[in-house]
């Protein structure tokens, strides 16, 4: 049984953890801090999903308030998925952040859990404007993040980046306002309720409300044309800080598909399916404008922020469809990407590898571009077969196979091209954008997590069948939106 | 009453994109700063505009104003106003850094003679 509580620990705990480390100025101890927390938060996850596996909702009301009114957090399959996913990733990241990169700035490691914290809310957030001030919480952490050490080419990306995403905010609060002011209610479940019988009359607006969403869900996942600002931004910043931002694409794809299925679902009345039609040309698109981005990289790390922008449309490619083949297909395959856009920004954090180190980083890099391109024996390969057989065979399902197969051959390419380079050419290729940046220690940082989140993304493909099949469980109970509306709305304390 | 807060709202919105496009970085500012007192006016129109009356439902019933709006936009205010913060800060050690209140931290191109 979970304690009810236990709900709250991925926000609270790395919040709270976060402002301890800022209590004693000692680099052991703000590092005991993070890789404690990064570590805890793995455990935390690991039990939230073994609890949400039973098929039940849990459902924690700040405050004890009525449910309405309450401000809830809603754990369902979906979000423990995220929450473990993004506890590894904070691990992976963290681990590598405290090979020097922690000790250029202050308050590294309170910005670091303080956007762990905003990324697990946004997870758990049962109400759209709790997701808001989440994405916010998140989005301010990763300002600083993203220009942390300040260089010139940080504070380039760093200026677009915050001045993109403030206007995102802006978008946001307008979708939000349009569907309180039709619908009545911000809670995703008494929305999802009263948007199913909502007259025509309001269909418009609704529709208004649910685009501008997308809009801004487009923005943060980095869909096509809202993707141009991430490669810039992710190689700019530190190894560290890429990898952690790996997951933040997440949330957007993350909130296509929960405000997808159980706002727009096919329950929604007027409204269902409102995203589908823009989705998949969407999707088409980030592919294109990732795979071409990819061949022009001048640096790994552009390379591995242009093949996230690919994976995100692969995706996102499968979402569109909103059926639960191709959910359970979408889901799989955001795990591995993610684990593997995280592993390659490792990667790139130590390539050019001094010669003694050369045969080893070298494995690394080809492992990491196996598993990143989703060419077999990885998991990457599964995924997008299963998102392939998922889609049917209809003029937008033409589209959708050859340009996720013409991309994988592509990124095949352009990732053999990056590593003859690196390996055979004796690196004329710089690292990332910032390579003549100062280096904070004159030693070559270890490749160990790197390793790591390869391993990682190896032992998801060995235990690929358990995997799935949870991303089938998962995919299932997304589409029956009417159970989580019943479950929030019936809660102890409810209406 | 309507039709004045629809003016406002969309002379705001207009001004804030026009400024935002200007792409330096003062003029950006001014347009986020136009933005968000948009949004903020067209949140506290979400919950229906009424005048003079009470924020709470008395037992006595009678009309009153929606609450929630109003929670939301303070909340949107503070946000905003945090965000904003950020960005001077940020555009300020860009300006520093780049020596152009550019946003993509070089002047632009000329094309053509």
């Amino acid at each position: 049984m979970t304690p009810a509580h236990l709900l709250l620990l991925p926000v609270l705990l790395p919040v709270l953890s976060g402002c301890l480390a800022l209590l004693h100025d000692g680099l052991r101890w703000r590092r005991a801090m993070l890789l404690g927390t990064a570590v805890l938060l793995v455990v935390v996850a690991g039990w939230l999903l073994i609890a949400a596996d039973r098929g039940t909702y849990g459902i924690y009301r700040l405050g004890d308030w009525p449910v309405p009114v309450a401000i809830v957090l809603v754990l369902d399959r979906l979000s423990a998925a995220m929450l473990l996913l993004t506890a590894v990733i904070g691990v992976l990241g963290a681990w590598r952040a405290t090979d020097g990169t922690d000790r250029v700035a202050p308050h590294f490691h309170t910005l670091y859990l303080l956007q762990v914290a905003g990324l697990n809310g946004a997870f758990l957030a049962g109400d759209l404007f709790n997701l808001f001030v989440f994405f916010e919480l998140l989005l301010i952490a990763s300002y600083a993040l993203l220009v942390y050490g300040a260089t010139t080419p940080r504070l380039k990306a760093g200026v677009q980046y915050v001045v993109l995403n403030v206007t995102g905010s802006s978008v946001f609060l307008v979708a939000i306002g349009v569907l309180y002011g039709v619908a009545g209610s911000l809670n995703f479940a008494d929305l999802a309720a009263r948007i199913a019988v909502a007259p025509e009359a309001d269909a418009a607006l609704l529709r208004s409300g649910a685009l501008l969403l997308l809009v801004v869900f487009a923005l943060k996942a980095a869909a096509a044309p809202l993707s141009f600002w991430l490669p810039g931004a992710y190689a700019a910043t530190t190894p560290a800080v890429a990898t952690l931002f790996a997951m933040m694409t997440k949330v957007g794809v993350y909130a296509i598909i929960r405000t997808g299925t159980l706002l727009f679902g096919s329950d929604a009345g007027v409204v269902s399916g409102a995203y589908a039609p823009w989705l998949t040309g969407a999707a088409v698109a980030t592919i294109l404008v990732g795979t071409l981005a990819a061949f022009g990289a001048t640096s790994t790390a552009r390379m591995v922020s242009a093949l996230l922008v690919v994976s995100v449309g692969t995706m996102l490619c499968a979402v569109a469809l909103f059926t639960e083949r191709a959910l359970a297909a979408a889901l799989f395959y955001l795990v591995h990407s993610t684990l593997a856009a995280a592993a390659m920004f490792l990667v790139a954090g130590i390539v050019p590898a001094p010669a003694s180190a050369r045969m080893a980083t070298g494995a690394l890099y080809t492992i990491g571009a196996i598993a990143i391109a989703g060419v077999p024996p990885l998991a990457g390969f599964l995924g997008k077969a299963l998102i392939l057989q998922a889609t049917p065979p209809d003029a937008r399902g033409l589209w959708v196979w050859s340009v996720v197969l013409l991309s994988s051959a592509l990124a095949v390419v352009a990732l053999a091209r990056g590593g003859v380079t690196l390996f055979w050419e004796q690196a004329t290729v710089s690292p990332s954008d910032n390579a003549p940046a100062p280096a904070p220690t004159p030693r070559q940082p270890s490749g160990y997590p790197a390793g790591g989140a390869l391993l990682a993304v190896v032992l998801l493909s060995i235990f690929a069948g358990p995997a799935g099949a949870y991303a089938q469980r998962t995919a299932h109970q997304l589409l029956m939106s009417g159970g989580y509306v019943q479950a929030v709305l019936s809660t102890p304390g409810g209406r | 009453m309507t039709v004045l807060i629809a003016l406002a709202i969309g002379v705001l919105v207009g001004c804030g994109v026009l400024l935002l496009l200007r792409a330096r970085i003062f003029p950006v500012l001014l347009g986020v700063m136009l933005m968000s007192y948009a949004v903020n006016l067209f949140l506290l129109a979400s919950g229906r505009l009424r005048n003079l009356t009470p924020p709470i439902l008395t037992d006595a019933g009678g009309p009153y104003a929606d609450p929630l709006p109003q929670a939301l936009v303070l909340t949107a205010i503070v946000i905003g106003f945090g965000m904003l913060a950020l960005l001077v800060a940020v555009a300020l050690r860009s300006r520093q850094a780049t020596g152009t209140d550019h946003v993509d931290g070089h002047e632009p191109l000329e094309y053509g003679p």
